[in-house]
């Protein structure tokens, strides 16, 4: 019982982790039509400087939902299995999404060709805006239940899942991650770049503390216990510190600030959850933390792993960050290096 | 329609897929991390330049590896949900632990590789592209752990009041046997995977350039592809070694776990001393192994793969009706239209995917002597045929390991968990168990269109930028970008290899 509670509390870390680093490039990606400016050589480097603070990091930063993923299938197989039967449409998106954008960024660079770019940016914006959205819906339906039946097999169907409650929630995501992105490029990069991307933030902070707030406050008053109050009064102080911070340009503290306002809306989340898994709506059944949950035996030998290995990847993943720590601007960025589609022609295979 | 054909569709179809490009990825990155060694160690300039050539074509294959790996993580539970039920305190476990140990290794270190030629020093970029290729090969392990999990339940009780499998020993499920045999098979395969593609295209470059006979080009067909040449060719010739005495040992661990995929490998009606193995069989295979001739047999070889013994009482095996018949005695499942369980895989396909695997290696094999003959003593070629060969052979170990795949699974069936002989009888799951009951199957065959088409696109691109960047060929010259060779007050350079 208190593993199963240990690994509720691991999930919700992992997704912690997730939300916080993917947020940041979902951010990132949403932004690649919005931020850069100039003429159409300009604009496309400018393209080039926020992918390219992200580059090294996006894939390290997905495998976080890898693990969530595989975490919950080991420690509570029932809920890995209602939960993604249930969402199967939704998530079938988001993975879709999450493919795209993949592709996108490793593909961009390799073939000089105008419209084979514009194409992979195509990708890059659908694959982070689509996710970003998607997300909060899925994390909104599970605070607010879902319709069990008595095997726990989700029957609410697709339509079901589109509630406000559920809606408001993407929009919530969309604008914290929008927000932590350009957050995220104001402290990444430099120049221009740099300016306009200060300015979005502290626009969009104002945004977040509205959306992020109303909806934090709704999800406390419908469906949560009184201990999450605090997260909720943390992520709102965190936003107005993004506020504060975003005008005074100091880009560090800002970039803290919306990752504090993240992680407090995750500990919301699993708080209003707890103690279920998947909380009921009326009529159905809920599942809950014990019920979901592997056999003691499955749940120790998965918290040793935990303990001794994810303080080694964050410190080798905080470390890559640190490598990376220069800013870029649209003066480091090099000639395209992609091929032509050309010489296939002249080959002979 | 039926929601179990399309989930078995499904999930052939994007596992295979994933699998045309794991195999690549695993062997290739030690290669990869081998010639920027010998670079780093003899600083001789055209180890760095076939480092950034088959550096570059791995990160190709890296990008649809793991976008295609994304959905493999979530389809368990998304269209396989009664199996995740049913396995998730057993199986669950390698799976997190290949996430935790592996995939964040590779993703990170590969990262930092593309980007930090000009970062880190030597030595640590050097061990970066070592810790992105062990970490590739790590995460083959744990998912292989799971997988012959499913085909030898071992470490695992049966648990009468929730009707699950649960673990009892990490230790038991990560030293199965059939793990030890399957690991080995599938690293070896993938290494001639990759040996096969570097040779092949080294040899294709190499006798292009020497027709030319420009001497410009001769030279560098004799210093930069010849050697590549060879790193093809040894690692084919040990890869190849590595997969037959690993293939023999998993054949023996087949006849004793699942002695029913044996004797459908062969179509094997009847239990016989000193089985033949076929090269060829004619007949109606997929309505049962009655009518079906054996031309071009080899004799005893079949009974050698699983006993161990050409002839006598040991060799002896069973065959598909003494299986079928042992099993409705002991398991006496009916499906669920109340119809008693066929325990016979589909013949025609286990009995071709298991020739496909062994055959398609011929090329390899073929291509290893050639490249080894053309290459001797310093010599290099301008035999067109050697470099038709060389092209023709890099499709066939990837279609050996789709076969190999294809044979293993198929022959599992009717289980999508096979029952341990010697273990614990109950923890066994027939496939048709395992599809989720809350999706309809409108969505998973709009799935598996939706994946279908954005996977066959993606093939479409991959193949041809595949294609571009090989013809491209190893560039003729290379800045050494690390901190070392670079002036200390140089940081306004542009970044190296950015996106
Ligand atoms: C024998 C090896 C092997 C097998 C049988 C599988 N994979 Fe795989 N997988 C790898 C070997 C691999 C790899 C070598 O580690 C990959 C392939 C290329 C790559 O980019 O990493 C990878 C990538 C990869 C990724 C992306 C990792 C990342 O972002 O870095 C995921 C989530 C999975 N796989 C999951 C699976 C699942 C759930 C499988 C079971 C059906 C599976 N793979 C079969
Ligand atoms: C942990 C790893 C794996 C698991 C859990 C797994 C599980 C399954 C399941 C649930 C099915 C559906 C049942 C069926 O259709 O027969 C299946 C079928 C299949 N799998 Fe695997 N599999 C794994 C690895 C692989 C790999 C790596 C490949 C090869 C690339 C593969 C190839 C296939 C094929 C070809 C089928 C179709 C068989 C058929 O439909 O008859 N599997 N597997
Ligand atoms: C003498 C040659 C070979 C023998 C005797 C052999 C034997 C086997 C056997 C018995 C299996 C099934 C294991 C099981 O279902 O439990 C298997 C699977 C497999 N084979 Fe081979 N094989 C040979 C050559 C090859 C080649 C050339 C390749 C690819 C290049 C290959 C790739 C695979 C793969 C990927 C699998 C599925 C994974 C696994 O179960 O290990 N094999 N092989």
């Amino acid at each position: 019982m208190d593993l199963a509670i240990l690994w509720f509390v691991i999930i919700a870390v992992l997704w912690t982790g997730y939300l916080v680093l993917e947020g940041f490039d979902f951010g990132v990606g949403m932004l690649l039509s919005i931020l850069p400016r100039g003429g159409k050589e300009q604009r496309d480097k400018e393209r080039r400087v926020l992918i390219n603070t992200i580059g090294p990091v996006w894939d390290g930063n997905e495998v976080w939902l890898l693990t969530a993923g595989g975490a919950t299938f080991a420690a509570f197989p029932e809920w890995y299995a209602t939960m993604f039967s249930g969402f199967y449409l939704p998530l079938l998106i988001i993975l879709l999404g999450l493919i795209a954008r993949g592709v996108a960024f490793e593909y961009r660079g390799k073939i000089s060709d105008a419209r084979w770019v514009r194409r992979c940016d195509v990708a890059i914006q659908a694959g982070s805006w689509i996710p970003a959205i998607m997300w909060g819906v899925a994390f909104g339906n599970l605070v607010r239940g879902l319709l069990l039946d008595a095997d726990h097999q989700y029957v609410g169907g697709f339509w079901a899942l589109l509630n406000p409650f559920a809606l408001a929630g993407g929009l919530t995501t969309l604008v914290l991650f929008l927000l932590h992105g350009s957050v995220f490029v104001a402290l990444k990069t430099d120049g221009d770049v740099r300016v306009r991307a200060g300015r979005l933030a502290s626009a969009l902070s104002v945004v977040a503390l509205v959306v992020a707030g109303g909806w934090a406050v709704w999800a406390q008053v419908a469906y949560s216990v009184t201990w999450t109050w605090a997260a909720v009064a943390v992520a709102a102080l965190a936003l107005v510190g993004v506020v504060v911070a975003a005008r005074a340009r100091r880009e560090g503290v800002a970039f803290t600030l919306s990752a504090v306002a993240i992680a407090s809306a995750v500990v919301l989340i699993f708080g209003s959850m707890y103690p279920d898994v998947i909380p009921a709506l009326d009529g159905g059944e809920a599942l809950t933390v014990a019920e979901a949950a592997s056999t003691p035996y499955t749940l120790t030998v998965m918290s040793w792993v935990a303990v001794v290995l994810t303080p080694v990847v964050i410190a080798y993943q905080a470390w890559t960050y640190w490598v990376f720590r220069r800013r870029l601007s649209s003066k480091d960025i090099p000639a395209p290096a992609g091929l032509s589609w050309q010489k296939i022609k002249d080959a002979a295979f | 329609m039926d929601p179990l054909a399309l989930a078995r569709w499904q999930f052939a179809i994007t596992t295979v897929y994933h699998f045309i490009f794991v195999p690549l990825t695993i062997g290739l990155a030690p290669l990869v991390a081998g010639m920027q060694t010998a670079w780093v160690v003899t600083k001789k300039e055209r180890w760095l330049r076939l480092t950034k050539f088959f550096g570059k074509l791995m990160l190709i294959n890296f990008a649809l590896g793991v976008v295609t790996g994304i959905w493999q993580e979530f389809q368990f539970g998304m269209a396989w949900s009664e199996y995740s039920r049913f396995v998730g305190d057993v199986f669950g476990a390698p799976l997190a632990m290949e996430a935790l140990a592996a995939f964040f290794v590779e993703s990170v270190f590969l990262g930092l590789w593309i980007f930090g030629w000009d970062r880190v020093s030597k030595k640590v970029h050097l061990a970066s592209i070592w810790l992105f290729a062990l970490a590739t090969n790590l995460s083959a392990f744990f998912i292989l752990a799971a997988n012959s999990w499913m085909q030898h339940p071992v470490g695992t009780i049966y648990n009468e009041e929730t009707g699950r499998a649960e673990m009892e020993s990490i230790g038991a499920v990560l030293t199965n046997n059939t793990l030890w045999a399957a690991f080995p098979h599938t690293i070896a395969a993938a290494f001639l995977t990759a040996g096969t593609f570097v040779c092949g295209i080294a040899t294709w470059w190499m006798v292009r350039l020497v027709r030319s006979k420009r001497p410009e080009n001769v030279e560098k067909a004799r210093t930069v592809y010849r050697p590549a040449v060879l790193v093809g060719v040894w690692t084919m010739i040990i890869a190849g070694a590595g997969v037959i005495w690993s293939g023999d040992l998993q054949g023996k661990l087949m006849y004793e776990q699942q002695p029913g995929k044996m004797s459908s490998a062969e179509a094997l009606c009847e239990g016989t001393e000193a089985a033949e193995f076929s090269i060829l069989a004619v007949g109606p295979l997929y309505a049962g192994c009655e009518d079906v001739d054996h031309l071009i047999s080899v004799p005893g070889v079949t009974s050698f793969l699983g006993t161990g013994h050409f002839s006598g009482p040991e060799s002896y095996l069973p065959g598909v009706y003494d299986v079928q018949e042992q099993y409705t005695e002991r398991y006496g499942d009916v499906t669920a239209s109340g119809e008693p369980v066929t325990y016979t895989p589909p013949l025609a396909v286990t009995y071709w995917s298991f020739r496909l695997m062994i055959g398609l290696a011929v090329f390899s094999l073929a291509l290893a002597l050639a490249a080894l003959w053309a290459t001797r003593k310093g010599r290099v070629s301008d035999n067109v045929w050697l470099s038709r060969l060389g092209l023709v052979a890099i499709p066939t170990p990837f279609l050996a390991c789709s076969f190999g795949w294809i044979f293993t699974e198929v022959g599992r069936q009717p289980w999508v968990v096979a029952p341990n002989p010697t273990g614990i009888d109950q923890v066994r799951l027939l496939t048709e168990r395992g599809v989720s009951t809350a999706v309809p199957a409108g969505v998973i065959l709009t799935s598996m269109i939706v994946l279908t088409l954005v996977y066959a696109v993606l093939a479409v691109v991959w193949y041809r930028l595949m294609h571009r960047y090989a013809v491209e060929g190893v560039p003729d010259s290379v800045r050494d970008e690390s901190p070392e060779a670079q002036e200390p007050d140089d940081t306004d350079r542009p970044l190296s290899f950015a996106y």
